[in-house]
């Protein structure tokens, strides 16, 4: 510190100080009071009546990795149909033609009105209205055969996930600003073209972390696919636990499955968020984990707060 | 110079509902010709200028770019409008340079520049790359490839843009107050490459405020004001001797 009383400010400046950025005091306190908030959980949840032998032995068990497997199937095909489905139909929804956009806008208020477990059933359940499925002509077959729970779940959540998305997409892309359609239309591009090149592209910064909310909330409403048959983790944790009773044991391990896929799925998001925000900005593309964990406690200056 | 006209508008009216923002507006545009839009905010220049590469629809009249009819197909006394992809083929032979730029931010500058080409006009990458760098070299920004417009000064964003537009070599250049978002210092920068342009042959019409620029390089300027073009003529007789009051009225006040 300058403790210098005459304003010789040129003086005090040629002198070369060495700045001591802030010391995050409140940090390690916090951090300290969460670590032994942890320890105490740990430790009661080792003394309650939960056998950890068999969750560690379930933890493996073929039959519920499998279950894993399938539900992130489903969340990668549901999500993929109602990417799809959102992005036609926010597309669709900002036509000038209003049949186009009122189509949309039906879609949107069918799937978004209705619970999802009840539109599950009902696809689940068409064979009773349409027993035969087919092309004239070219193909027919039985609809039990045709829509299994696995396809049933697929299309169900599907559809329901897609008229979300349409309205995060559809925010996306009213993000953008109408000078961007305009200069892709005066270098010869169709409105399509535009919106494929110039407005979607930057229009995912804003859809991409919602839709990434979606993809970890899909793959939890995929449990929702047991009541049609779909042997997803939870449906094949409760076959067993019927049998043997180790009810709290097994829903530990479907916990902690999930919380697995949910934190790959959570990277992934991240990267792709990161992949987006290029050109955005040049200096604040969001701070990977590790460069993360040294601007929270250490003492570098260009870090975040 | 063979007057060989390039533009050629029609007794061109555009309404916005019940509001007529053109009045009939006649202008004829040669090849290799400068033409300034001068005329106070709100007169309609930029609706003009967007009616000529219709990203505007008229309510009346027609626009000619070269022998084409530009948005429109004519079929005995009726214009019917082209579908989206039709209009879009015929606005790649005229570039259009923006107020406010309107580069693509998610593009680096070479990928600005040459998405046009490659997509719209089936040009190879390497060759519209190659292209790309000798434009950029013409605007005074060699080297700047692989910046982002974010990372440009306006005046540099501004002369990517009109590279961008460059790029399609189209036959005409829009330039609606390509300078007005720029800072004082900047300008310079962006009307001498337009300068340049302009020497090199280009058929351009600028909608702008820089009296100095309209003067120096322009062949003719148009004061528009009510959605009508009220006067037109070489800069010298416009700007030196105006006969229109609204043109005195509106000189007195930017000089
Ligand atoms: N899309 C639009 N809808 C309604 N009115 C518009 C639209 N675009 C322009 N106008 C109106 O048309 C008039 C002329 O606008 P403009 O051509 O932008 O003038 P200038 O470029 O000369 O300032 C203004 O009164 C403006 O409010
Ligand atoms: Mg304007």
């Amino acid at each position: 510190m300058n403790t210098q009383t005459e304003p010789n400010v040129t003086g005090a400046a040629s002198v070369d100080l060495k700045i001591v950025p802030r010391r995050h005091i409140g940090r390690w306190v916090g951090a300290a009071a969460v670590v032994l908030l942890l320890v105490w959980l740990g430790v009661s949840f080792s003394r309650a009546k939960i056998d950890w032998p068999t969750v560690q032995e379930y933890l493996t068990v073929p039959v519920l990795i499998q279950g894993i497997g399938v539900a992130l199937l489903l969340t990668a095909v549901a999500m993929a149909l109602g990417l799809i489905l959102g992005v036609v139909s926010a597309v669709m929804r900002l036509s000038k033609n209003p049949v186009v956009s009122g189509v949309a806008w039906l879609y949107i208020w069918v799937f978004r009105g209705t619970p999802v477990y009840l539109q599950l059933l009902m696809w689940f359940n068409l064979a009773l209205i349409f027993p035969v499925i087919g092309i004239p002509g070219l193909y027919s077959g039985r609809m039990i055969d045709v829509l299994t729970p696995f396809v049933a779940a697929s299309i169900g959540l599907g559809l329901n996930q897609g008229a979300y998305t349409s309205e995060v997409v559809r925010g996306g892309i009213l993000s953008v600003d109408e000078g961007q359609t305009e200069a892709a239309q005066a270098v010869g591009m169709t409105r399509l073209q535009a919106m494929r090149r110039i407005v979607l592209p930057q229009a995912m910064r804003v859809i991409i972390p919602p839709v990434g909310n979606e993809v970890i909330g899909m793959l939890k409403t995929t449990s929702l696919a047991s009541a049609i048959g779909v042997s997803e983790i939870l449906s094949e944790a409760q076959h067993i636990y019927y049998v043997n009773n180790r009810i709290m044991e097994l829903l530990i391990v479907c916990a902690v499955w999930y919380l697995g896929a949910v934190s790959v799925l959570s990277i992934g998001q991240f990267y792709l968020e990161r992949y987006f925000a290029k050109g955005s900005s040049s200096r604040q593309l969001p701070l990977t984990p590790f460069q993360r964990l040294k601007s929270i406690f250490g003492t570098n200056r260009k870090a975040l707060s | 110079m063979t007057t060989n006209v390039l533009v050629r508008a029609e007794n061109v009216h555009k309404s916005f509902g019940l509001i007529e923002v053109l009045k009939g507006i006649n202008l004829e545009v040669n090849s290799g010709e400068v033409v300034c839009l001068l005329g106070a905010s709100g007169s309609g220049k930029s609706t003009f200028l967007r009616c000529i590469n219709h990203l505007e629809t008229l309510s009346n009249g027609r626009i000619w770019v070269g022998d084409k009819v530009v948005g429109y197909r004519q079929d005995g006394d009726r214009l019917y409008e082209l579908s989206d992809k039709e209009a879009a083929k015929q606005r790649r032979s005229i570039g259009m340079v923006f107020q406010r730029f309107n580069l693509f931010p998610h593009m680096t500058v070479l990928e600005n520049i040459i998405e046009g080409p490659v997509l719209v006009n089936r040009v190879k990458t390497a060759e519209a790359k190659r292209h790309a760098s000798e434009l950029l070299a013409r605007v005074g920004l060699e080297g700047r490839e692989h910046s982002y417009p974010r990372q440009l000064s306006g005046g540099q964003q501004q002369r990517v843009a009109i590279a961008r537009a460059l790029a399609m070599k189209p036959e005409l250049i829009l330039f609606d107050e390509p300078t007005s978002a720029l800072d004082p210092e900047l300008v310079g920068e962006v009307l001498d490459v337009m300068k340049d342009l302009a020497k090199s042959g280009l058929t351009m019409i600028v909608v702008t405020h820089e009296i100095g620029f309209a003067k120096e390089v322009a062949d003719r300027v148009a004061f528009m004001h009510g959605g009508e073009i009220v006067e037109i003529g070489p800069p010298a007789e416009v700007l030196g001797n105006p006969q229109h009051d609204r043109t005195k009225a509106f000189l007195s006040r930017v000089f």
